[in-house]
């Protein structure tokens, strides 16, 4: 194996590690939904405030799964360790 | 024609970041139509430049239409459904700025997130027309997220006076931590929306590489996820927090 090929297929599966980071933001996102819900079945009135408030948390929390992405894009496509060779 | 392709804007000496050039049926990178010289460096004319433009001139074109209807409207009359619908869209940027940032300081800020509103929702829904969305390119979105950096603390300074640095060092051991929280806004706000259209625009582009020919009418759906859905929600989210992070500045009455 030559040594591009290893850090190809190094980075390949460094990427799919990577994207475990997907984890943490579908659980925060379910469990602000899953309370979003029952907000809106205790106060139906609020709807409007309660989405929105929920959304903008979901896209916060949504931030550590897009570092994970944006690692496993970076050793995808503009690897990195490619140059150290 | 496409020389180079990369994810990031081939900026730099016409570096070549990304290396799939050999296979030609998934792309989703940006790529370079036309090299130029610009103060000694090799520059590239990318995707991103011509969507880019592309999603202006819609704008353009459309506040111009839209001024001529308002300029004909007659205050005796109903008005027609063109000019029904900006006021709808106007009425809803100033609502939605009233209730964040306060009946005071709300109508200022409305040109501007309404402006920031309508280019990156139609910057984030130009996949539904075949163009490579432009705030799937870094620059783009960093450059947005500057804008909102530079105004937070510019109404930080305007409202807080000397107190906006001195709140920095309020308990002086997390000083440190202050200041990268104050550096990490605009990373994390460029970051979520340049992570979020991006890899919308990463699965279609495998989608369509993947099948082929067999891509027809069923990847409507996914576009009404990708571009549509989560586009409009980023818009929203972007809009959102430039708020919240301009309004956590005003003085407390």
């Amino acid at each position: 194996m030559t040594d591009r090929g290893l850090i190809l297929a190094c980075s390949a599966i460094g990427a799919g590690l990577a994207m475990i980071a997907g984890i943490g933001p579908g659980v925060g996102q379910g469990i602000a939904a899953g309370h979003g819900a029952s907000a809106v079945g205790r106060n139906p009135g609020a709807k409007g405030t309660i989405m929105s408030t929920m959304l903008l948390g979901q896209a916060v929390a949504e931030t550590t799964g897009l570092y994970g992405f944006a690692v496993a894009i970076i050793l995808l496509f503009a690897n990195p360790l490619i140059g150290k060779l | 024609m496409s020389n180079g392709s990369s994810l990031l804007s081939a900026g730099f000496a016409g570096q070549k970041l990304i290396e799939f050039s050999s296979d030609k049926d998934v792309t989703f990178g940006v790529d370079g139509f036309l090299q130029y010289e610009f103060l000694g460096q090799k520059v590239w004319l990318t995707t991103t430049h011509i969507s880019m433009l592309i999603v202006m001139l819609a704008l353009v074109v459309f506040a111009l239409i839209a001024n001529r209807v308002i300029k004909k409207a007659d205050p005796e009359k109903a008005p027609g459904p063109f000019l029904n619908v900006i006021e709808y869209m106007v009425e809803t940027i100033d609502n939605l700025t009233r209730t964040n940032m306060g009946e005071k300081h709300g109508g200022k800020f409305s040109n501007y997130i309404g402006t920031i509103f309508a280019f990156i929702l139609l910057a984030n829904i130009a996949g539904l027309f075949g163009l490579r969305p432009p705030t799937a390119d870094y620059g783009v979105t960093f450059g947005l997220a500057l804008i909102t950096f530079v105004l937070i603390h510019y109404n930080g300074f305007k409202y807080q006076k000397m107190a906006h640095i001195t709140n920095l060092f309020k308990p002086v051991l997390l000083t440190p931590i202050n200041i990268i929280g104050e550096l990490a806004t605009p990373l994390s706000m460029s970051l979520r929306l340049f992570g979020n259209v991006l890899s919308g625009t990463v699965m279609m582009g495998l989608i369509y590489g993947l099948i082929g020919k067999f891509a027809i009418i069923w990847p409507a759906a996914l576009h009404g996820y990708f571009d549509v859905f989560s586009g409009a929600i980023q818009t929203y989210v972007f809009a959102m927090l430039t708020m919240v992070f301009i309004s956590n500045n005003f003085e407390e009455e």
